[in-house]
């Protein structure tokens, strides 16, 4: 019971922490926000047979990106804490290292799913205003409702990634280096921005070994009715993915004296 | 055995020792044990091991070999309830400063079960405690290093800890904060009885403050006694006599009793007052300049001195920095 409260204590911090940084939040919705209006309006080619406009194809991928920066934004604040040393005032309370990595998660998590679902409501709403963008996506309660949980799945497996990185590195500025090396490749190569059936075999290998392509292709199916990949092989994928990241993200947390 | 029934010792550590990297001997076979509200001060310079104690008494850092409990529970076997009874300040602050002091407070208070009908009162009584009532809802980032601390006091409270560890409790303050917080701390153990282990690299903190004080070097305990007793056994007050470089070794034969250190001679005395014209006039016959000439009364720094041969000022390495400078050693 007590460890159920510290988790949500981890957890709440992350949330004031999350709200009172307001510049993180709109700053966080800027370059997601370019790639859909100004990427999406200067390609413009029909994908899938001219079934579905270009802005309806990325849209899904453009969650997933946002999805994936906002939670690594776990293992920054993993190695902010032990900078500034609130690390160690949770770390010497009476409560169990697994709850705080469970809290910190669940923290990370959370935002990046809220800062999925703003970006959601902007495609719905922009849809709404023209019906030029977004064409393809599929709006209605149905939708939204199951891609919470899908977008939670992926968040979970990335921040599974920050949690065990930040535990092995030492300083912010190796986090940097892990973003252009891991995650923005793992984000180009997932299909997020180009159809994945047609690719030179090379980077079909890289692409379909790209955890983050799975993810993608499962919002796609969902949110256009589209994919490369079949629907249940994808949630298989990331699901398995996600789990694997968690447990060795908390075992390398649990680690580190 | 006999005497725990006595009286409750509220911290008990038998030959606690750590060695990091299988070669420095941090802690080096420590014992002492602390009485129920007593302020109890480990003195020493940097380096010397008193972090490294708290950690390990915290139950942040597994011992090498030893044993101690805290509260009466063994801090290996038992650390959830060591950690349930003790309020620890770090040297370093520990506060999340993008939340306000109330915040800090509260997800303290929850960390350790502190019941919510209750959390309300208990922060503000806190609060009061170090003086920081009217800035309750103030984003931490503002506040300067000592209310950071006095913050961090209040915090280390919240839980009604019984035993409370300050590491260097004053370090990089005003010399007017000090005093500020050196009487939270008084107030602390007179008020409500909670039993301090704190560490400091300052003499006169520790002269003011403990009740009783354990002088640590290289990982040891060379002395342990009341800062009264400490400074008594250095037979009085203390002469100092500048002299130049080239009189060190007549003044060696002549002073035999003294120590010299530099180019400082150091007579312990009696009564200062009286006999430093004796000592003045032994000087003049045997052609020893005399630069300058002092009275001391006994201070810590004294006792620190006459045991390693040492300041206690001068700063010795960290451990850290040793550890780091070891592997450069060694080439990796």
């Amino acid at each position: 019971m007590h460890e159920l409260k510290a988790i949500y204590t981890v957890w709440l911090r992350e949330m004031i922490r999350y709200f009172r940084a307001k510049e993180r939040i709109i700053s966080s919705l800027a370059m997601p926000l370019f790639w859909l209006l100004v990427f999406g309006s200067g390609i413009r080619a029909p994908i899938f047979g001219g079934e579905i406009d270009y802005t309806s194809f990325i849209a899904p991928g453009v969650i997933v990106m946002s999805i994936m920066f906002t939670s690594m934004h776990s293992g920054i604040s993993v190695i902010w804490d032990r900078e500034l040393g609130f690390m160690k005032e949770m770390l010497v309370a009476p409560i169990s290292r697994i709850s705080i990595v469970i809290g910190k998660s669940l923290g990370s998590a959370t935002t990046a799913l809220m800062q999925g679902c703003i970006i959601l409501f902007l495609i719905f709403g922009i849809q709404n205003l023209s019906s030029e963008y977004f064409s393809g996506v599929k709006v209605n309660l149905f939708t939204f409702m199951i891609a919470l949980p899908l977008m939670l799945l992926i968040a979970l497996g990335i921040v599974g990634i920050g949690i065990g990185i930040a535990s092995i590195l030492d300083t912010l500025e190796g986090f940097g280096m892990i973003f252009n090396f891991l995650i923005m490749p793992m984000f180009f190569l997932s299909g997020a921005l180009f159809p994945i059936n047609n690719l030179p075999n090379w980077l079909r290998v890289l692409t379909y070994a790209d955890p983050v392509t799975y993810g993608v292709e499962m919002l796609r199916f969902l949110m256009t009715g589209f994919s490369s990949i079949d629907f249940v092989l994808s949630f298989t994928v990331i699901s398995l993915f996600t789990i694997t990241m968690l447990l060795i993200g908390t075992y390398l947390f649990n680690k580190r004296g | 055995m006999e005497e725990d029934l006595v009286v409750f010792k509220m911290i008990q550590v038998q030959n606690l020792t750590k060695v990091f990297n299988n070669e420095i001997r941090a802690v080096d076979g420590i014992n002492f044990n602390i009485k129920k509200g007593e302020i109890f001060g480990f003195l020493g310079p940097n380096g010397a091991g008193k972090t490294t104690t708290i950690n390990m008494l915290c139950t942040l850092m597994k011992p090498t070999g030893g044993k101690a409990t805290v509260c009466g529970y063994d801090i290996i076997k038992q650390p959830k309830k060591v950690r349930e009874c003790i309020g620890i300040v770090f040297q370093d602050t520990t506060l999340d400063d993008q939340l306000t002091a109330k915040e800090n407070l509260e997800l303290h208070g929850r960390l350790y079960g502190v019941q919510k009908s209750k959390m309300k009162r208990r922060i503000e009584e806190v609060l009061e405690l170090v003086e920081l009532k009217d800035r309750a809802d103030s984003i931490v980032k503002v506040f300067s290093s000592g209310m950071k601390r006095r913050l961090e006091m209040a915090r280390g409270l919240i839980h009604y800890p019984k035993v409370l560890f300050l590491d260097e409790p004053t370090l990089g303050l005003d010399p007017q904060t000090r005093k500020h917080v050196w009487d939270y701390i008084v107030k602390l153990k007179k008020e409500h009885e909670i039993t301090i282990f704190l560490t400091t690299h300052y003499m006169e903190e520790a002269d003011e403050l403990c009740d009783r004080v354990a002088i640590i070097d290289h990982g040891k305990i060379i002395a342990m006694d009341t800062p009264k007793r400490l400074k008594g056994g250095l037979g009085g007050d203390t002469i100092i006599l500048d002299i130049p470089d080239e009189d060190v070794e007549k003044a060696k034969k002549i002073f035999k009793k003294s120590k010299i250190f530099d180019s400082q001679v150091l007579l312990s005395v009696k009564n200062a007052g009286r006999e430093i014209k004796k000592v003045l006039e032994k000087a003049k016959k045997n052609k020893i300049e005399v630069i300058e000439a002092n009275i001391r009364k006994p201070i810590l720094n004294d006792v620190f001195l006459n045991l390693t041969g040492r300041e206690i000022r001068e700063e010795g390495v960290g451990l850290k920095e040793e550890l780091k400078r070891r592997r450069r050693m060694r080439g990796h």
